[in-house]
């Protein structure tokens, strides 16, 4: 599902060597236990094409929020990331008043606006209070189509703005599916293969662009991958509730450890992670929208390494630094090794 | 929302489209409320950008969403649904992300956005609990001005009286707390519990906004007129009358539109508020531009 070559980060150490071989227990035994095992309920479950369709879609829109999710918090533009799930609801909806296809209102206004943060954030920074402005305004926009397209004949049930907000996940059609699995392994290999001289710039980014790294066009791209993540994550877990996935697991990730790569795919593991067990509590519990159990699972992770990492501090305090306490930029790991 | 009903329509007269919106209890009751709403989000939107805490009032604003939401669910008011849940959350916000010592901002994001979504996924539980509510979903997050009792008014009142007390109470350290950290902790201010009583402070106050312009517009009211007045000016006292000027001025041009249109009063208020940031924005560019010492003596929105 996720075609994620050997991470380099997971390939050596004790740890890493744990954490593969627990993905690779909890795959296998999520499989064999869908084929034949006590789940056999869950077998008969993947047997309906929506529920299969939420957990492809689902699993790839998952590792790709959680591998951009990682440098959005690293990058302290958790913010950003907030105002562009804003955006997406309102260029969703923009495109549901006007009539044409939601995807195009949402990839569209999610990668414009990305666009336009980078460009602000290049000229000195965008600051808290334009971002708020904006996206403020943006969401105002937002309740405006909504009204329009609610109170016009095509949007006379009036159910799409409370799904653009709150997702449908179990709504996605076959093509709907295909199209978001698509652009997410995008997304996944693109965060790959930009993946060293972004994490590079984000650690320390004077050092990074005296060694000719493209620090500006990285930024750029990152952003515009953001948007484009917001606006496929949309359709999943809705507008609002967008920036659960790309925060909780990259945070998780940061607490449990201070290594970039292996933190990069612990939080992609642990949006996968949130994104099946939700799926599976809420196909058990059908009044539950899905999205509740995703991002409780995602916060619920979040807490436990909160937890295991303020037990850590409290024992080892003066032997070392808290684990949890330290980003990377405290560390000062080598980003390239 | 709500269509004109026959009779209602916008003159030329002013004072006559004055007297028409006030005619109604409700209307009357709606710019009391607005009021009340705007001079205690510009006041303490004001400390919030001044103190970069964007992301963390927005959060607040929006978890009155799930608070209302719950409130309803449990038979309560949503009054008290709104102001439990902000000031909860406010104090997560303001405790958790500490609790081990110095902590890069980056994490504190985390920690912020978390809250918020999951927050919101609360909220999105209960809306699907009840099951019933849906109408009244958009009115929960794109705010309404109908059916403010007059027993709400009251309680805005007794809040935000409260809370801008407080806030006069702490303005003095907050304020150098904000400005320079390390020095106020030098000096003897309780810089971390200054910081805990103003997010508590924010939280009431998102609260607040929230029951006109709904959960997700709060922000609007919080961050607009405080952005446009600390671009006219870099005075503290001035850009603070400004930014609660600002604000009224925003939300009675918001309600009145709203009352002669069909569209909602969340979009007309944060349309009006992005206006007088945009061209606060330009003001200050072109004053810059035109001569090195300009002063303005008024706000540019009109």
């Amino acid at each position: 599902m996720t075609p994620a070559p050997a991470p380099p980060g997971l390939t050596h150490g004790p740890l890493a060597g744990v954490a593969h071989r627990a993905l690779i227990g909890v795959l296998h035994g999520v499989f064999t236990g869908l084929a034949n095992g006590p789940f056999s309920g869950i077998a008969n479950a993947l047997g309906q094409p929506f529920l299969r369709y939420a957990f492809i879609a689902g699993t790839a829109i998952a590792a790709a929020s959680g591998l951009v999710g990682y440098f959005v918090v690293l990058r302290s533009q958790v913010f950003t990331g907030d105002a562009l799930s804003h955006v997406a609801f309102t260029g969703a909806l923009a495109a549901l008043a006007a009539g044409t296809s939601l995807l195009i209102g949402l990839y569209g206004a999610c990668v414009a606006v990305a666009l336009a943060m980078a460009a602000l954030g290049a000229r000195g920074r965008a600051d808290d209070a334009a971002i708020g402005s904006v996206f403020a305004w943006v969401l105002g926009l937002g309740a405006l189509f909504l009204t329009i397209y609610t109170t016009s004949a095509r949007g006379a049930n009036g159910t799409s703005g409370v799904s653009v907000l709150f997702g449908t996940i179990f709504g996605l059609s076959g093509t709907q599916a295909v199209t978001d699995t698509a652009v997410s392994a995008a997304v996944c290999a693109a965060i790959i293969v930009i993946g060293r001289p972004l994490l590079f710039a984000s650690i320390d980014e004077a050092v990074a662009s005296a060694s000719r790294v493209p620090v500006r066009t990285l930024g750029f791209v990152f952003l515009g991958l953001v948007g484009v993540t917001a606006a496929a994550a949309t359709q999943a877990v809705g507008a609002l509730l967008l920036l659960g996935l790309l925060a909780a697991p990259a945070g998780t990730a940061q607490r449990l450890t201070a290594r970039p790569f292996r933190a990069m795919w612990l939080s992609a593991g642990f949006a996968i992670g949130s994104m099946w067990a939700g799926l599976l509590i809420a196909y058990a519990a059908p009044r539950i929208p899905p999205s509740f159990p995703i991002l409780a699972v995602a916060t619920g992770c979040y807490l436990g390494a909160f937890a295991i990492t303020r037990r850590g501090a409290l024992a080892g305090r003066g032997r070392r630094a808290p684990a949890g306490s330290d980003d990377v930029r405290g560390e000062r790991v080598n980003p390239l090794g | 929302m709500l269509a004109p009903a026959s009779g209602i329509g916008l003159s030329w007269n002013i004072a006559s489209d004055i007297r028409e919106l006030l005619a109604y209890q409700f209307m009357v009751n709606a710019f009391r409320a607005g009021t009340i709403v705007a001079v205690a989000a510009g006041a303490l939107g004001w400390f919030m950008v001044l103190r970069r805490q964007a992301f963390a009032g927005h959060t607040l604003a929006i978890v009155s969403f799930p608070g209302a939401a719950g409130a309803i669910l449990l038979g309560v008011s949503a009054t008290a649904g709104y102001f439990t849940a902000a000031i909860a959350a406010a104090l997560v916000i303001a405790f958790v992300p500490r609790s081990l010592g110095g902590r890069a901002a980056s994490s504190e994001s985390a920690v912020i956005g978390t809250v918020q979504a999951f927050a919101l996924a609360c909220g999105a539980l209960f809306v699907s609990l009840y099951g019933g509510f849906l109408n009244g979903l958009t009115s929960l997050l794109f705010g309404t001005f109908l059916g403010i009792s007059a027993s709400q008014v009251l309680t805005l009142l007794v809040v935000a009286a409260v809370a801008l007390a407080v806030l006069a109470v702490i303005a003095r350290p907050l304020f150098f707390a904000t400005v320079d950290p390390d020095v106020a902790r030098v000096r003897g201010v309780p810089v971390r519990l200054v910081s805990a009583v103003f997010l508590v402070l924010l939280g009431a106050a998102a609260a607040e906004v929230s029951q006109i312009t709904g959960a997700l517009l709060v922000f609007a009211l919080l961050v607009m007129p405080a952005a446009a007045a600390q671009q006219l000016t870099a005075r503290p006292a001035v850009s603070f009358v400004i930014t609660i000027g600002l604000g009224l001025v925003i939300v009675w041009l918001g309600l009145g539109a709203a009352y002669f249109s069909v569209y909602p009063v969340g979009f007309f208020i944060t349309t009006f508020g992005f206006a007088a940031y945009v061209l606060a924005t330009a003001g200050r560019v072109a004053v810059a531009a035109a001569r090195r010492r300009g002063k303005l003596a008024d706000p540019v929105i009109a």
